[in-house]
C-alpha cells in the first residue's frame, strides 16, 4: 500500500540557556493508508517532538528543524510556507492531545469549537452546514444529547467527554491522518478502553491513517498495526506489532516488555527493571544512547553508533547484535 | 544494602494474626458549598503485619482520600482507624507525632512532595530534627545510610531535588519516609509519574525494603497489573464505598464483582496475540456528590438488576477470604 507520510532523517534540536538539545535526531519511519503506527517510547525520547513538527506546530526559534524532510501529499512538510501548512493543518492532518481540559478552549462552546475548524477550511460552508456537521462529527463520537452538548463550555464535561469532543474537532474536516499524543494518559481505564474503542472505530470506518503516541505497551498491543520505538531522539526499532511484541530484536524493546507487569503473569515473575536512566540530550553519547543501560553492550557501542537495518522481513533494528560479525555475542545474548 | 535496625522483624510472628492497622466504618465527608460530597463513605479493612494491600478504583473514588485519614492527615468524619489496637484519632496533637513515627507517606509527585529549596541532607533529615533523634554527624550518617538504602549515592547529600531525575526524587521520598523506622507506609501511587522503565526499579525496591525492614503497606494506584504484581491483598472501590477485597491472585483471576470485572477487562494486555471479549463501561463516574440510590455502581453496572436501585449490597464474605458488594450473590 501507498504511503501516506514518510519521515526521512529528520533532525530537530532546541536552543536553551544550558545549550542545544538534540531532541530528534535522525528518526525515520513511514505511515501507509488507513494504517495505524505507534510511537513508544519513554518521556524526553523525542516523540512527541516528532509529531508535532510534522503539524510544524513546533515554534522556531527554540526548535531548530536540521537536516531530512517531511513528506506528505507530495510535498515536504518543512519545507513549505505557513500559509500552505494551514491548509492542511487540521484538515489533512490533525492532531489529539494528551490533556484535554488544557487543549480546549475554556470560554468558547463546544460547537464553535468544533465549528471553527469547518469553517476554515471550507470557505463556501454556510454556518447551518458547518453546524449540522459538528454536530454529526460530535454524535459520531458517542456524544449523549449532541444537541445540548453543542451549547456547552468543556467545563462542563466530564474528561472523556471532552477527550471525545476533541476527536470529534479532529475528525470534523475528515482527516486523512491523525496523530494522538498519549490520547489515553490521563483517563482512567474504563474511560480509555472507550476512547481506544472509539478510535478503532473510526480507523475502520473512514479509514484514517492514525500516529499514536503512547508510552503504554498494553494500549499499543492492542490498537496498532505497526511500531516504532524510540529511544534518546532515535528510532531503535519498527516491526509489526506481532513481530516486536514476539520477537523483540533490539535490547531496548526487550527491555520494556520485561519491566512491566502483565495481569495475566503469574506473581512470581520478577520484574526486570532496566538499570540506569536516558542520557541527556543536551550532550548525547557519541556511540550507541542504550549503551549504558544495555545488557549485551559490546565494546564497538560505546563509540559507534549503529544504523537502522532490516533484520527480518518488515523489522528494523539499530543495534551491532545484528552485524554479521556480532553473531557470536548476539547467541550469548539470547541466552 | 545496608541494613537498619529493625524490631518490627522480631514482632511479627508475635502479632501474625492480630492486625496492624483495623480500619472501622470510616467515613470522610467534605462539604461542597451547602452540599456534602462523600468522598469515603464506610471503609472496614484490616491489614496484618508484613503485608501490601492494594487499594484501587478511578479517579474519584476516594482512595487518596482514605489513605490521607488513615495517615490522619485529614481528620474523619466517622470511624476509627485502629493502629496496634489503638484509635489514633484519639491521639491529642502532642501523642500523635509518636505515631507519626510509625505510620508515614510516599507521594505521587516527587515534585511536588519535595522542597526546592532544601538540600537533601535536610529534606531525609527533616523528620529525625523534628522528632529529636540524632544531630550534627551523627545524623549526617543516618542520611547517608538512607540514601545508600534506596539505592543512591551519599555524595548526594549536598544536592538540591532539580538536579534529580524522576525516579530518583522518588527514592529521595521513600529515604524520607523511611528515616524514622515506620512500620506502616501509605504508598499513594507512588509510581504513577514515572516512567515505565524506571517504575520497575521503584516497585522492587519497595519489595526489597519491605523484606528487609518488614514494612506493611498501603498501596494505592489505579494501574491494576502494578497493584497485582506488588500486593498480597487488593481493596476495589468505587465512589467511596467498597466493591470487592480478595487476596491479589483471586482478584485477578476470578473477580467476582461485575466492577471488578470491567476494569480488569479494560486494563490493555501488552501481547497483541491475546484477543478479549472486553466489557466496555458505557457513561462516567458519577458525582460523588450525588451518587446514585443503592449500589453506587448500578447506572454503570452491564447487570444491574430491580433491586440494585432501592437497597445498597451487603459486604460479604463470598468465598473464604474473598468479600464483595453485590446483590448478584445475595
Amino acid at each position: 500500500m501507498e504511503n501516506l507520510l514518510e519521515v526521512n532523517d529528520l533532525h530537530i534540536t532546541f536552543h536553551t540557556y544550558a545549550g542545544k538539545v538534540q531532541a530528534v535526531r535522525g528518526v525515520n519511519f513511514e505511515v501507509k493508508k488507513g494504517e495505524a503506527v505507534a510511537i513508544v517510547g519513554e518521556s524526553g525520547c523525542g516523540k512527541s517532538v516528532t509529531a508535532k513538527s510534522i503539524m510544524r506546530l513546533l515554534e522556531t526559534p527554540p526548535a531548530e528543524y536540521g537536516k531530512g524532510s517531511i513528506n506528505f501529499g507530495g510535498k515536504d512538510l518543512i519545507k513549505i510556507s505557513e500559509k500552505e501548512m494551514q491548509k492542511i493543518r487540521g484538515n489533512d492532518i490533525s492532531m489529539i492531545f494528551q490533556d484535554p481540559m488544557t487543549s480546549l478552549n475554556p470560554t468558547t462552546k463546544i460547537g464553535s469549537q468544533i465549528m471553527e475548524g469547518i469553517l476554515k477550511h471550507n470557505s463556501n460552508i454556510s454556518r447551518k452546514d458547518a453546524y449540522d456537521r459538528a454536530l454529526e462529527t460530535l454524535t459520531l463520537v458517542g456524544i449523549p444529547q449532541p444537541e445540548k452538548r453543542m451549547q456547552q463550555y468543556p467545563h462542563e464535561f466530564s474528561g472523556g467527554m471532552r477527550q471525545r469532543a476533541m476527536i470529534a474537532m479532529a475528525l470534523a474536516c475528515e482527516p486523512k491522518l491523525l496523530i494522538a499524543d498519549e490520547p489515553t494518559t490521563a483517563l482512567d481505564v474504563t474511560i480509555q478502553a472507550q476512547i481506544l474503542e472509539l478510535m478503532k472505530d473510526i480507523q475502520r470506518r473512514m479509514e484514517t491513517s492514525i500516529i499514536l503516541i503512547t508510552h503504554d505497551l498494553g494500549v499499543v498491543a492492542e490498537t496498532c498495526e505497526r511500531v516504532v520505538v524510540m529511544y534518546a531522539g532515535k528510532v531503535v526499532e519498527t516491526g509489526t506489532v506481532e513481530a516486536i511484541f514476539s520477537n523483540p530484536q533490539h535490547p531496548y524493546t526487550r527491555g520494556l516488555l520485561k519491566t512491566v507487569p502483565r495481569l495475566d503473569m503469574e506473581k512470581t515473575a520478577p520484574l526486570v527493571p532496566i538499570i540506569g536512566s536516558p542520557p541527556d540530550l543536551l550532550d548525547p553519547p557519541k556511540g550507541c544512547p542504550f549503551y549504558p543501560r544495555c545488557e549485551s553492550a559490546m565494546k564497538v557501542c560505546k563509540d559507534h553508533d549503529p544504523e537502522l537495518e532490516v533484520v527480518e522481513e518488515g523489522q528494523t533494528a539499530a543495534c551491532w547484535l545484528h552485524h554479521p560479525m556480532a553473531k557470536a555475542a548476539q547467541l550469548q545474548a539470547n541466552v | 544494602m545496608v541494613s537498619l535496625k529493625n524490631k518490627t522483624v522480631k514482632e511479627k510472628t508475635v502479632n501474625e494474626n492480630s492486625p496492624l492497622v483495623e480500619i472501622k466504618n470510616l467515613k470522610k465527608y467534605f462539604s461542597v458549598g451547602s452540599q456534602t460530597l462523600k468522598a469515603v463513605d464506610g471503609l472496614d479493612l484490616k491489614i496484618y503485619p508484613g503485608e501490601t494491600v492494594g487499594l484501587v478504583g478511578e479517579s474519584g473514588c476516594g482512595k487518596s482520600t482514605a489513605g490521607r485519614t488513615i495517615t490522619r492527615l485529614y481528620e474523619p468524619t466517622d470511624g476509627e482507624v485502629l493502629f496496634q489496637g489503638k484509635n489514633i484519632f484519639d491521639y491529642k496533637q502532642g501523642e500523635m507525632s509518636h505515631i507519626r513515627r510509625e505510620i508515614q507517606m510516599i507521594f505521587q509527585d516527587p515534585y511536588a512532595s519535595l522542597n526546592p529549596r532544601m538540600k537533601v541532607e535536610e529534606l531525609i533529615g527533616e523528620p529525625l530534627a523534628i522528632h529529636g533523634i540524632s544531630k550534627g554527624k551523627e545524623r549526617r550518617k543516618r542520611v547517608e545510610d538512607l540514601l545508600k538504602l534506596v539505592g543512591l549515592s551519599p555524595e548526594h547529600i549536598t544536592r538540591f531535588p532539580h538536579e534529580f531525575s524522576g525516579g530518583q526524587r522518588q527514592r529521595i521520598g521513600i529515604a524520607r519516609a523511611l528515616a524514622l523506622n515506620p512500620k506502616f507506609i501509605v504508598c499513594d501511587e507512588p509510581i504513577s509519574a514515572l516512567d515505565v522503565s524506571i517504575q520497575a526499579q521503584v516497585v522492587n525496591l519497595l519489595k526489597e525494603l519491605q523484606k528487609e525492614m518488614g514494612l506493611t503497606y498501603l498501596f494505592i494506584a489505579h494501574d491494576l497489573s502494578m497493584v497485582k504484581y506488588i500486593s498480597d491483598r487488593i481493596l476495589v472501590m468505587y465512589l467511596g464505598r467498597m466493591m470487592e477485597l480478595s487476596d491479589s491472585e483471586s482478584l485477578t483471576k476470578d473477580p467476582l464483582h461485575p466492577y471488578t470485572q470491567a476494569l480488569l477487562s479494560a486494563v490493555p494486555i501488552p501481547d497483541p496475540t491475546i484477543k478479549r471479549e472486553r466489557i466496555v463501561l458505557k457513561g462516567d463516574v458519577p458525582s460523588p456528590i450525588n451518587p446514585p440510590s443503592g449500589c453506587v455502581f448500578r447506572t454503570r453496572c452491564p447487570k444491574a438488576m430491580e433491586i440494585c436501585s432501592s437497597a445498597v449490597p451487603e459486604w460479604k464474605e463470598q468465598k473464604p477470604g474473598h468479600f464483595v458488594a453485590c446483590h448478584l450473590y445475595w
